[in-house]
């Protein structure tokens, strides 16, 4: 690793502050992707700043909707009863990212601002129709993700806080790779006040994406029997050591199918 | 050079690190507790699984300026001043639950953490699932989950006094 001045402001205009001022900064959250990335020496920050000392560790739950803070751990996330109460689907998820010892370090903010093709989070996020509230705005997940490792974000704009609004149904089934617990294929399904909304992770050389075939057939007819003849062409989708696209393709058309079970 | 103050074991330490230093750095080459081990420097085979504030994390995947103000749990800090094994690393070593032997300090604190977390208890199946983040490459694992499920009730009678 290379080395770097590590900084950690107490506040969110002093983060904000320490990116704007530095092309070569660097935002740390649970680190669980970030240091790995910097023992490769893929990335060489000048600053490494760290997030933990804003407060932005908490969960709300209203009667319309769950906010997470950016630095709230999947641990967390997956132990709150408010959260298992009002979008189990949510808990689940977090409750199956990596291992516990990453679920312990391992933040929403962070999973969501990696974008990374494979997580989970962003599934969630797209298929619930959440918001994503910055340092400088709110934006829709539908904006937010814009491809493989890349979001909306600016360099020195931080996540502050993920709003999901609370579905009538819900359910995320992730195909895992067994070693590392990525989304070889993660499907999530929800029924709710943004409408049917299907979100495909793990499986996209887009990363993330809705299923609009599936939106359709859902919001026609909520039901296993309406997806389960839906195939997805594999032309778009990731091929690499773990799985073919034509596998994927066929991984999200069962994987759909097994998330509207789950959901009921 | 930057400071770092921690509690490693119930003692207080200020130690001089890099920006770079890793929290398992610090603990073996700054304070010699070379009980945490390094498997795979990759986060994967939780071999340096130490407690920070009370959650078992990979300590290779952490700052050591992350951990200021901790209160950190090595290996070393589970056995009583007498030398009496914790209850998990007394049921390991009933259950033989080791080979090599390399995995161990990591496999012990995961073990106490899943415990710890789960006063309702866990069947042997969600103990396998709640150990996916340590590898045995002896491929020890039956003996180290009987170990794990013999010490449940001796963790929760600790935890009820």
């Amino acid at each position: 690793m290379y080395d770097f001045t590590y900084s950690k402001p107490s506040s969110l205009a002093d983060a904000v502050a320490a990116l704007a001022g530095d092309d070569q900064a660097k935002a740390l959250a649970g680190g669980q992707t970030f240091i790995p990335v910097l023992k490769q020496r893929l990335n060489n920050p000048s600053v490494v700043v760290d997030l933990a000392g804003l407060g932005l560790s908490f969960i709300t739950v209203t009667g319309e909707s769950v906010t997470i803070g950016a630095t709230t751990t999947h641990a967390a996330v997956a132990a709150s009863k408010d959260v298992r109460n009002a979008i189990p689907a949510l808990a689940a998820l977090a409750g199956g990212i990596g291992d516990n010892q990453v679920r312990n370090r391992g933040t929403i903010g962070g999973s969501l601002a990696n974008n990374d093709p494979s997580a989970c989070y962003p599934a969630a996020a797209l298929a619930l129709g959440a918001t994503i509230k910055t340092s400088k705005r709110e934006i829709a997940a539908d904006d937010y993700f814009q491809g493989m490792f890349t979001t909306a974000l600016e360099p020195d704009e931080l996540i502050v806080s993920v709003s999901f609004p609370i579905p009538a149904k819900a359910a995320y089934v992730k195909f895992k790779n067994p070693a590392s617990r990525y989304a070889m294929v993660g499907v999530f399904v929800a029924k709710g006040p943004k409408g049917v909304r299907v979100a495909v992770t793990g499986a996209g050389q887009g990363g993330v994406h809705r299923h609009s075939a599936a939106e359709a057939a859902l919001a026609a007819n909520w039901s296993a029997d309406s997806v389960a003849g839906i195939t997805v062409p594999a032309d778009a989708l990731n091929s690499d050591i773990h799985a073919s696209a034509e596998y994927r393709a066929h991984l999200v058309q069962v994987v759909t199918k097994r998330a509207v079970i789950a959901a009921g | 050079m930057p400071q770092v103050t921690l509690t490693v074991n119930g003692k207080t330490s200020t130690v001089t690190v890099e920006g770079r230093t890793l929290l398992v750095e610090l603990l073996r080459e700054k304070l010699s507790l070379t009980g945490t081990h390094v498997g795979c420097d990759t986060s994967q085979c939780g071999a340096c699984v130490v407690h920070v504030n009370g959650n078992s994390v990979k300590s290779c995947t952490m700052l050591a300026l992350q951990a200021e103000g901790a209160e950190v749990t090595t290996i070393e800090g589970l056995a009583a001043a007498d030398g009496t094994l914790h209850p998990m690393q007394e049921m390991f070593r009933e259950n033989h639950a080791l080979q090599c032997g390399f995995c161990t300090p990591g496999m012990v604190m995961s073990a106490i953490d899943l415990v710890q977390k789960n006063p309702q208890g866990l069947s042997q199946d969600e103990i396998r699932h709640g150990l996916e983040g340590n590898l045995c490459r002896c491929t020890g694992y039956h003996n180290i989950v009987k170990a794990i499920d013999a010490a449940q009730p001796l963790l929760h009678a600790k935890a009820a006094e």
